[in-house]
């Protein structure tokens, strides 16, 4: 990290690391505007809700800056990590996959959403048995649902396949009450 | 003694036959999570948080402890057999254990593993039953200048002083202070960081955060890495019985890596990795098979670190109970459960709370004993697990992830908020940047801000309280020392080689 190096660096950008530094910068600006619209009562003065907030936001402008700068000087990245292409279909549809559950979980609940969400990531990882996989993401699902549903009493959004194994598992429970 | 009296007062709570249950439970699980590549005990922890509304204290962290013992214990078996690191402390296993494991020796390199785990374990949580009262005593000492000292200290040796770069390590714990201090600031009611939207006034779980950049991002980051090449399961080959040789040149390392594992695990820094590499170079230096290591797999490169990664393991709990410091992100974890109860750990702790502080440790020995079991005899139901494919297995996850996320409070932000912290995981890991000081930093910064304000409210606003009381004067000259220190070192030794060529990496 000292500067006298610097001119001894062969200086190449290195674009991807100069990305996630501009992109923390911007964090650190929106720490300080949500900084400055923190409303500070006069009447306290001693440490107010703002002290911490600007030690976060100094801290995260110097540390950003710092990324640049070693952006600016070739980056950080590992050998290992620059020589792996990135897949990025792979986690296209990993990602359509995560959106897909967003969007159904509410109108389908939490099961057929999740269904959706595990077909796609298998698909997303190279798998080629659909059927299989919807089975399988069934399975788990429901696994997954009944246990921190009704073991942990977790509310988790239920749809209509769950509403109807409901009113199953609680005749059960009723007929094995006697 | 009073430590023994409290111990046998500890098992008397944790052989009840519900907190064994919870005990077996947690040991189960554990191993199974830390067998799976992608999953740890942090994130397993954090899915299974809601718990604690509906069981005692005792049983949840018995449940825990049972985790976070029992992945030291998967990671290893995952790491020898499938070269693929379960968990971070278990890097240094893959070297030998898995050359091992190709030439033909993976039996006894899992014997020694587990045994060297059970007894780096075992006197691990000893020397947490012995030393946490120590430690009691001296922190009834401290006051809030103290505690805040202590815990800048520990911010700049979670992230600034462990791990391949400070200034990348220091941006994750920034980016934790930011999660953190989102929501209303409990002593002024006024909301911070909300953007305005009213969902965020609450707060963003730990629950999102941690599912989020373990879960998430990583299945992003093996989605990306299809090119990678796979690493392929060494069958599991040899006896599991080891030698009388490979005893003797085992039996030395488990108490090398322990002593050494203890100490660095319950200073206010952590980490298993430091003693572990630590563990490695000793070994190689003081085994009489050197040609061993880096060719055909050396039984002391595994052993010695196994046993400092269960100590260093034991040892963070230290910090942990008696100051309420955590230095792990499952720690951390572990940290939000006590706070979920109303407990806050810290010197009172083991006086308000002597049943659930003296049975968990009491539970620790008890894990020790049913993981050895669970992963020696019944080892190969372990390595079915590895076969799972990883299409299904990180599908699954997401699975899991979904319900942790959206059984909070059933609203699409933390979904969307859970995403976007996936993203952000992926980048962190893609690009090197370490995750455990973001959780570290969203739950022990508003701590910190607390003891802030209580040291200055005591003070009367006169800034001087922090250094002029010896302690936190001491405190923070270390954390100093150790963010400064470093680059000064480095410095120094480039100087004098003069080498001036750039490393990447050194940002």
């Amino acid at each position: 990290m000292s500067t006298s190096d610097q001119q001894a660096a062969q200086p190449r950008l290195a674009v991807p690391e100069l990305l996630i530094g501009i992109g923390l910068l911007a964090c650190a600006g929106a720490v300080a505007w949500q900084t400055l619209s923190i409303p500070v009562s006069p009447l306290y003065s001693k440490v107010g809700p703002t002290v911490f907030p600007y030690i976060t936001m100094v801290g995260m402008t110097i540390l950003s800056l710092l990324l640049i700068v070693a952006a600016l000087r070739g980056g950080w990245q590992p050998e290992e990590e620059k020589e792996t292409p990135t897949d990025w279909k792979a986690m296209g549809i990993v990602a359509v996959g995560l959106v897909a559950n967003l969007v159904l979980i509410q109108p389908l609940g939490f099961t057929a959403a999740s269904v959706v969400m595990f077909v796609l990531i298998c698909h997303g990882f190279g798998s080629r048995h659909p059927l299989r996989d919807v089975l399988l993401g069934l399975i788990l699902a429901l696994a997954a649902y009944f246990g921190f549903a009704r073991a942990l009493g977790v509310n988790i959004g239920a749809g209509f396949i769950e509403n109807q194994l409901n009113t199953v598992v609680d005749s059960i429970i009723r007929m094995l009450r006697g | 003694m009073e430590t023994l009296g409290h111990l046998a007062h500890g098992f008397s709570v944790a052989f009840t036959p519900v907190n064994l249950m919870w005990c077996l439970l947690g040991t189960t699980l554990g191993t199974a999570i830390g067998v799976l590549p992608g999953l740890g005990p942090a994130l397993t922890i954090a899915l299974l948080l809601p718990i604690t509304y509906q069981v005692a204290p005792e049983a949840s962290f018995i449940l825990f402890a049972g985790i976070y013992y029992g992945a030291m214990y998967g990671g290893s078996t995952t790491s020898i057999l499938l070269n693929t690191p379960g968990e971070s402390a278990t890097i240094v296993t893959a070297l030998e254990g898995n050359r091992m494991a190709r030439s033909g020796r993976g039996g006894a390199a899992l014997a020694t593993s587990a045994i060297g785990s059970f007894v780096a374990g075992t006197l691990g949580t000893l020397g947490v039953a012995f030393l946490a009262p120590v430690v009691v005593k001296f922190a009834l000492s401290f006051g809030p200048a103290e505690y805040f000292s202590l815990m800048v200290l520990a911010f700049i040796t979670v992230s600034a002083v462990l791990g391949s770069s400070s200034v990348r390590g220091l941006t994750s714990l920034f980016v934790g202070f930011v999660i953190g201090m989102i929501g209303v600031d409990l002593q002024t009611g006024q909301p911070r960081f909300t953007f305005g939207m009213s969902q965020l006034l609450d707060g963003v779980d730990v629950i999102v955060v941690a599912v989020g950049l373990f879960a998430v991002g990583e299945t992003f980051y093996m989605a990306s890495r299809r090119y990678a090449g796979k690493d392929e399961i060494v069958p599991l080959k040899g006896s599991l019985y080891m030698t009388a040789a490979e005893w003797a040149r085992s039996w030395k390392a488990w108490l090398r890596g322990a002593l050494l594992g203890f100490p660095i695990g319950a200073l206010p820094a952590g980490g298993a990795e430091i003693p572990t590499f630590l563990s490695y170079a000793i070994e190689k230096k003081l085994s009489k098979h050197k040609e061993e290591f880096g060719t055909v797999g050396a039984i002391e490169g595994v052993a010695g670190p196994e046993a400092a990664n269960n100590a260093s393991a034991a040892g963070v709990l230290v910090p942990m109970l008696t100051l309420g410091l955590p230095t792990s992100a499952t720690a951390a974890i572990m940290l939000s459960a006590f706070q979920s109860y109303g407990i806050n750990p810290g010197p009172m702790l083991f006086m308000t709370q002597a049943n659930l502080v003296w049975g968990l440790i009491a539970s620790l020995f008890i894990a020790n004993i049913i993981l050895v079991i669970l992963n020696l005899p019944l080892i190969g139901l372990w390595v079915r697990l590895l076969k799972i494919p990883a299409p299904q297995l990180y599908a699954g996850i997401l699975v899991f992830a979904t319900v942790g996320t959206y059984g909070i409070s059933q609203s699409p932000i933390d979904l969307v908020i859970l995403y976007l912290l996936g993203g952000a995981g992926f980048l962190m890991r893609r690009f090197d940047f370490p995750t455990a000081p973001v959780i570290i930093g969203m739950i022990l910064w508003p701590l910190a801000e607390t003891q802030f304000r209580r040291a200055m409210t005591i003070s009367n606003g006169d800034w001087s309280v922090f250094y002029k009381h010896p302690l936190s004067l001491t405190l923070l000259t270390l954390a100093f020392i150790g963010l400064i220190g470093p680059h000064i070192y480095a410095f120094i030794e480039r100087r004098r080689t003069r080498g001036p060529e750039h490393v990447p990496g050194d940002a």
